[in-house]
């Protein structure tokens, strides 16, 4: 990879966003030169998606300036993006499934014979060409749904090329991949790079960064903590620059003397998911669960929760064996699970705030069959005052309530159940700090009481800063399992990364 | 009693229970609407406010009003029942061919509402065993049932009914028909499975969110088969009401029914993307659709226009909700 002496394909510069209560871009700047593979990490948060997302168009910038080969230009829908020649490729792959894969590269300018139909004979071609260009083998008749993710994600970047980009974003491409996808993906961004294509390469997984970069660019915290050729890295300066923060006090919750073991989970297994999975949880602590996206953390809870099914392993509540196969049984064992995406999974939207906190459990609060209205509206207004959920009424439509606020109600739902273990998925995304506080105050509530639980999140100083213990997991895997006073960044890191160096091996 | 900052419920159970009912403003508007509708009419229509023609008004809309209540629920649970229509037919048909093959009437009665409640059993099989999305369920269903009540019919009105059947759709209790009970009847239990019972909350939480309501341990089977039992049955009641008034079993019964049970749901404010709806606002729909029909012909209004208003009607109540909706 010789020295980049190309123009600059993109030139981002002092690019500023905030959004309400979030500075999420403090004056980046990044460049790409034509057939250069530049790399962008960072943590979750660290405002590498908010950027690309101004270079697509997706987001208007609040400051700074883009320019294209040397020209400044303004970029304010998704259209001008594809005009100017900018690509992105995502992990959910943006194609239209039930259409062949000749039909998405011509998707909206359908070229016409001169009957005026449709000319299949040149769809045929010209896509058989692009393909062949990057050495892909895929039919051009064939429907795009009928491909593996990964042809899926092929296709897309052949469309790229095709369509002339002169820039491609690839975010997290390879979170589906196999080895060996990987390594044709590789193999196709190598010929972009000898088109000249400038390209931005997004991926927690630095060794990827490592093998296809020629550039990295670290964001942390909405700015440019710096760039640097790949060759004059390495992976550990570029973890200690990713992290490198001081937690702050936000994290000291109190913590009560640990308890009985209430959770005891055994092998677990679900392919490909995860497998060999093996954990206590004791009544008062809260156990970390770290791993990057895709690593396998939600599907584990998930599966002891019993929302999916599990192949294999054993789950022991409170001493006793027991076997969940739905989520009626784990809500039943007493588990609470609060999910990453409330939206979707947590919350009943156009319902109360009343029957959302009650939602778990009507089966406590009827008697053949009859709600007891009046325990009903209670319970939902205690609860609404103890966790200080601001709602003008126990009726208003959750729909209406700030996200914290709707958070709050997820967790009420459990809490009103007494749950012994619960299980936070990802609870302060997308919610403002002062809500992250009163979540936290909550965690420490729950603790108090004696309860269990497990926590996931993919921003490594709350993990670090909440957790009594943290389990590490990597591709489905427990690669280590900490301590609080062996919290350290880097060997965290380097554990969820599947790094797992000559000192610091999973002990415990 | 101990929360000062909230509702002034001391007497929660009935506020809360009096709320429910009243969940919003979308009601008030149909009385409103209701009651505009009365005062012209009466104006414009002298024999409108006759004793004679409301009951005739409240005989049409009770048997349709039954089965929208069902449709209710239904489309609460952000579902659909295209079938209620066929097991209209299928229960006016089948308790028709129960009695004048010498079945006693009550048994008649008990055996084609079991038999029209299966019926709905099967849809919600189809629906959560089989993931067949409600409107193609329900759709195979109106016309399989609707086959199926030719085949026992032979397609033949069934005549020779027993008197005090007949009698029943015929008697008034205080000046109203009899049909007008059995809907209230249904109504009042409507009203009280939808707003007390835990099913009734399972219906709505389904309707609004699925996942959720699964991850929060509901029951989305047993919900889902009541859901469209309860519809089924509901069409039955009406199948065996429209036997009793038309003295006759009628294979072409019920036809066209499930559009117009949708429409009243609608008009009244449930959402067909479900966890929305009210059995006031259905009865309030149905009742609003049914005098507009009525007036227009006491008014000797063209009938093709009339269908042009009701289409308007439909769409304009949607929309204003639509729009209420956007501004909150």
């Amino acid at each position: 990879m010789a020295e980049q002496s190309g123009p600059d394909v993109v030139s981002m510069m002092d690019i500023r966003k905030s959004f309400p209560g979030v500075h999420a871009l403090k004056g980046v700047s990044l460049d790409v030169k034509a057939g250069e593979v530049h790399g962008l990490v960072g943590e979750n948060g660290a405002g590498k998606s908010t950027l690309i997302k101004i270079l697509m168009g997706a987001y208007t910038k609040d400051a700074g300036t883009i320019s294209i080969e040397g020209r400044e230009v303004e970029i304010h829908t998704p259209l001008q993006a594809r005009a100017h020649g900018l690509m992105a490729v995502y992990q959910d792959v943006m194609l239209a499934r039930h259409l062949s894969v000749g039909e998405n590269f011509f998707l909206g300018k359908l070229p016409r014979s001169r009957l005026g139909l449709i000319d299949w004979k040149k769809i045929s071609e010209v896509t058989r060409e692009t393909l062949e260009e990057l050495d892909l083998s895929i039919d051009p008749r064939m429907l795009v749904r009928r491909l593996p993710p990964a042809q899926q994600e092929m296709v897309t970047i052949a469309k790229a090329v095709y369509q002339k980009s002169k820039l491609i974003v690839f975010d997290e491409p390879t979170a589906l991949l196999t080895n060996e996808q990987v390594a044709e993906l590789f193999t196709v961004i190598e010929k972009l790079k000898k088109k000249k294509v400038g390209i931005i390469y997004i991926s927690h997984r630095l060794e990827e960064i490592f093998a296809i970069c020629d550039r990295v660019t670290v964001l942390k915290d909405g700015e440019r903590v710096g760039t640097s050729s790949v060759s004059e890295t390495n992976q550990d300066a570029l973890i200690t620059k990713m992290v490198g923060r001081s937690v702050g006090e936000m994290y000291s919750i109190r913590r009560p003397e640990r308890g009985e073991k209430v959770l005891e989970v055994r092998g677990l297994k679900r392919e490909p998911h995860f497998r060999n999975v093996s954990f206590d949880v004791y009544r008062g602590e809260v156990l970390g669960f770290f791993g990057l996206v895709g690593a396998g953390r939600t599907e584990i809870l998930r599966c002891i929760f019993g929302a999916d099914r599990c192949e294999g392993g054993e789950v022991k509540l409170r001493g006793r064996q027991v076997t969940i196969h739905s989520p009626r049984q784990g809500v039943r064992a007493g588990i609470g699970l609060l999910p990453e995406n409330r939206k979707a999974e947590g919350l009943a939207m156009s319902l109360g705030v009343d029957i959302n906190i009650n939602l778990a459990s009507y089966d406590l609060i009827s008697r053949a069959g009859f709600v007891n209205v009046g325990r009903e509206a209670s319970r939902a207004r205690s609860f609404v005052s103890s966790l200080n959920i601001r709602t003008p009424s126990i009726k208003r439509k959750v729909r209406n309530l700030s996200g914290g606020n709707q958070q709050k109600v997820v967790v009420a739902k459990w809490v009103s159940r007494e749950s012994d273990i619960f299980i936070f998925d990802e609870p302060t995304v997308g919610v403002d700090v002062g809500a992250k506080l009163e979540i936290y105050k909550l965690i420490e509530m729950l603790l108090a009481k004696g309860n269990g639980i497990i926590l996931v999140s993919s921003y490594l100083p709350e993990v670090m800063g909440l957790a009594d213990r943290m389990l590490v997991v990597y591709e489905g895997a427990v690669t280590g399992m900490l301590g609080r006073s062996e919290f350290e960044e880097e060997k965290i890191l380097r554990l969820a990364s599947g790094i797992v160096g000559a000192g610091d091996n999973a002990k415990k | 009693m101990s929360a000062p900052s909230s509702n002034s419920g001391s007497r929660a159970t009935l506020m809360g229970t009096l709320k429910f009912l009243h969940a919003g403003f979308a009601e008030g508007i149909l009385i409103l609407i209701l009651l505009v509708f009365f005062v012209v009419l009466a104006f414009a229509a002298p024999s409108f406010l006759t004793l004679n023609n409301l009951s005739n008004l409240v005989r049409q809309v009770s048997i349709i009003g039954v089965v929208a209540i069902g449709m209710t629920i239904v489309i609460i649970s952000a579902g659909i029942d295209l079938s209620v229509g066929s097991v209209v037919g299928f229960s006016n048909v089948l308790v028709a061919i129960l009695m004048t093959h010498g079945m006693p009437i009550i048994p008649s009665i008990l055996i084609t509402l079991a038999a029209g409640s299966a019926l709905g059993v099967f849809s919600g099989v189809l629906i959560h065993d089989g993931r067949v999305p409600p409107f193609i369920a329900t759709l195979g269903m109106m016309t399989a049932v609707r086959g199926l009540l030719m085949l026992i019919s032979d397609a033949r009105m069934i005549a020779g009914l027993p008197r005090p059947f007949l009698n029943f759709a015929q008697i008034n209790i205080l000046w109203m028909p009899s049909l007008f009970f059995v809907w209230l009847v249904v109504i009042v239990l409507s009203i009280v499975i939808t707003t007390l019972t835990r099913f009734g909350r399972n219906v709505f939480a389904i309707g609004s969110n699925a996942e959720a309501a699964r991850l929060s341990g509901i029951n989305i089977r047993f919900t889902l088969y009541g859901v469209y039992a309860f519809a089924a049955l509901a069409s039955s009641v009406a199948g065996i009401l429209y036997t009793s008034r038309l003295a006759n079993g009628i294979p072409t019964a019920g036809e066209g029914y499930e559009l117009d049970a949708i429409a009243a749901a609608v008009v009244g404010g449930a959402s067909l993307m479900g966890g929305e709806g009210t059995i006031l606002g259905t009865v309030l729909g149905a009742l609003i659709i049914a005098t507009l029909r009525n007036g227009g012909n006491l008014l000797g209004i063209n009938p093709f226009i009339l269908q042009i208003a009701i289409g308007m009607l439909i769409v304009v109540a949607v929309l204003i909700d639509q729009l209420t909706k956007r501004n909150r």
